[in-house]
């Protein structure tokens, strides 16, 4: 069964109509790559599934659960679209760290205070051997990233591909069923894109189930195992990497993927 | 000499009516300033709508008409003053004046504080599933004092030689005290009071450059 079914998102902003009747599904260990031109809805996307956006139609789906359904009031409660984002991670396009907090403060903000609301009326203690695993996880997540030798210093002083690392393992921190990029290498100068780059090829390796709104076209065919080309808030074009890059069926993909191969 | 040091101490004595009525402003009109931006940032139009006219008000008439007309209006409209007889009425209404003043304009500061922090800080928030009262403590409080410190130093400095225009509704502060003394022929007192304040204002300086270095940690 999919772990994220997508059922016909509609989302307008006033006048303009940004998604216009999307519908995707993505397995468990699966990594979704969405490819298309600015404007065409992809960030959008993402924010609905993040709960940033709210969609005028459609349903979201997790597990076979009726996440979100723009027909049905009781799924739109404010406080438990605050539980149903955690079934989701978001990595922004610019970071978006906290600037007052270290590396590793960053990463155990989120888990120390939902874990500080889950022991409210147990004792200190506990919340001390609490706060203790979580912070043994922070480092972890950061070793992984490659930054254990920047745990206590603060955002400004990182460069832009190590802050993003940061914010990828802020996100994997909360354990996330789905996690979501949005153009993570966009705001990185060139030579950045690299390490940030490894990182997620590294989580698609592991398994991670991710969905990953990117420009970055090699990337893109290397990593996925699906792709969706989006124009103009509509999928134009679905398949497996190998196929939707070399053979795509659609002329619209063909003069997408052609300004791509040939502006880099 | 002994006349210098009796005059000096009934200046210092008057002085603290001054103090007073700066921590006091301060200590209420900071939190109901926050109170004011939020109304005024609210997205319920009415609250946002009255919110901006009072501070409009507030801010558009001088601190001056506004301590006599609190101190008066309630007596003379029929409605009994609040105040009643005495230092401490004439005290209680000037404060009520400088603190209603005071969170007006901290409001503003605060606004264009908490508006400045970018959105992408409370939308990493919220997809890290934290409440928006976790955001605002947590992640936007700190950068807003940043943000906002230097106005505020600004401002508190400004209230510091407000406190004098306490006097119109007759509060014994400094510059009334050393103002008497002019009938005696005394100048120099007038000009002592310019130290105090300069000591004062000297102190908070220090105070706020200190906290400008504590929060240089981080940039945002």
């Amino acid at each position: 069964m999919a772990i994220l079914e997508v059922e016909n998102i509609y989302k307008n902003f006033g006048e303009t109509q940004v998604l216009k009747g999307i519908s995707f599904s993505l397995e468990q260990g699966q990594a979704l790559a969405i490819i298309g031109a600015s404007g065409s809805g992809k960030t959008t996307l993402l924010r609905c599934l993040n709960f940033l956006e709210r969609p005028d139609k459609g349903i979201i789906r997790v597990n076979g659960d009726v996440l979100f359904d723009a027909q049905d009031p009781s799924t739109q409660l404010e406080k438990e679209i605050r539980k149903k984002r955690l079934n989701f991670g978001l990595v922004f396009q610019s970071f978006h760290l906290f600037p007052q907090y270290t590396v590793l403060k960053n990463v155990t903000l989120a888990s120390e205070l939902l874990t500080k609301e889950q022991l409210k009326h147990q004792g200190r203690a506990a919340l001390r051997a609490a706060y203790q695993d979580i912070e043994e996880q922070a480092r972890m997540l950061l070793d992984q990233m490659g930054l254990l030798d920047k745990v206590n210093a603060y955002p400004h002083q990182l460069s832009g591909g190590q802050q993003q690392r940061v914010a990828i393992a802020r996100a994997l921190a909360l354990h996330p069923k789905i996690l979501c990029f949005d153009e993570p290498t966009s705001a990185l100068d060139p030579e950045l894109t690299g390490e940030v780059l490894r990182v997620i090829r590294g989580l698609a390796e592991k398994k991670t189930t991710m969905v990953i709104v990117t420009h970055e076209m090699a990337f893109a065919r290397d990593v996925a195992d699906h792709v969706i080309f989006m124009d103009d808030g509509v999928i134009v074009e679905e398949g497996r990497p190998e196929d939707l890059f070399s053979n795509p069926k659609e002329e619209r993909t063909r003069q997408f993927l052609s300004r791509y191969s040939s502006s880099n | 000499m002994s006349n210098f040091s009796t005059i000096m101490a009934r200046l210092l004595e008057a002085f603290r009516l001054n103090g007073q009525l700066f921590i006091l402003t301060l200590v209420f009109a900071l939190p109901l300033g926050l109170i004011i931006a939020f109304g005024s940032m609210s997205r319920w139009k009415p609250l946002s709508l009255l919110t901006r006219t009072v501070v409009w008000i507030i801010r558009g008439t001088p601190l001056m008409l506004q301590i006599i007309v609190i101190f008066f209006a309630p007596g003379l409209l029929g409605w009994g003053s609040p105040w009643g007889a005495g230092a401490s009425g004439r005290f209680s209404a000037a404060t009520v004046a400088f603190v209603i003043n005071y969170a007006c304009y901290f409001s503003e500061i605060y606004r264009g504080g908490i508006q400045g922090v970018p959105k992408g800080q409370t939308e990493a928030g919220q997809v890290l599933g934290m409440t928006k009262s976790q955001i605002f403590f947590k992640v936007t409080l700190l950068q807003v004092v940043k943000r906002i410190l230097p106005a505020m130093s600004n401002e508190i400095i400004t209230l510091v030689k407000d406190t004098s225009l306490a006097r119109i509704i007759s509060n014994k502060e400094i510059i009334m005290m050393a103002h008497e003394y002019t009938a005696k022929g005394l100048i120099w007192p007038l000009f002592f009071t310019g130290v105090f304040f300069l000591v004062f204002v000297g102190a908070l300086t220090l105070l706020f450059n200190a906290l400008e270095k504590k929060l240089d940690y981080f940039r945002c």
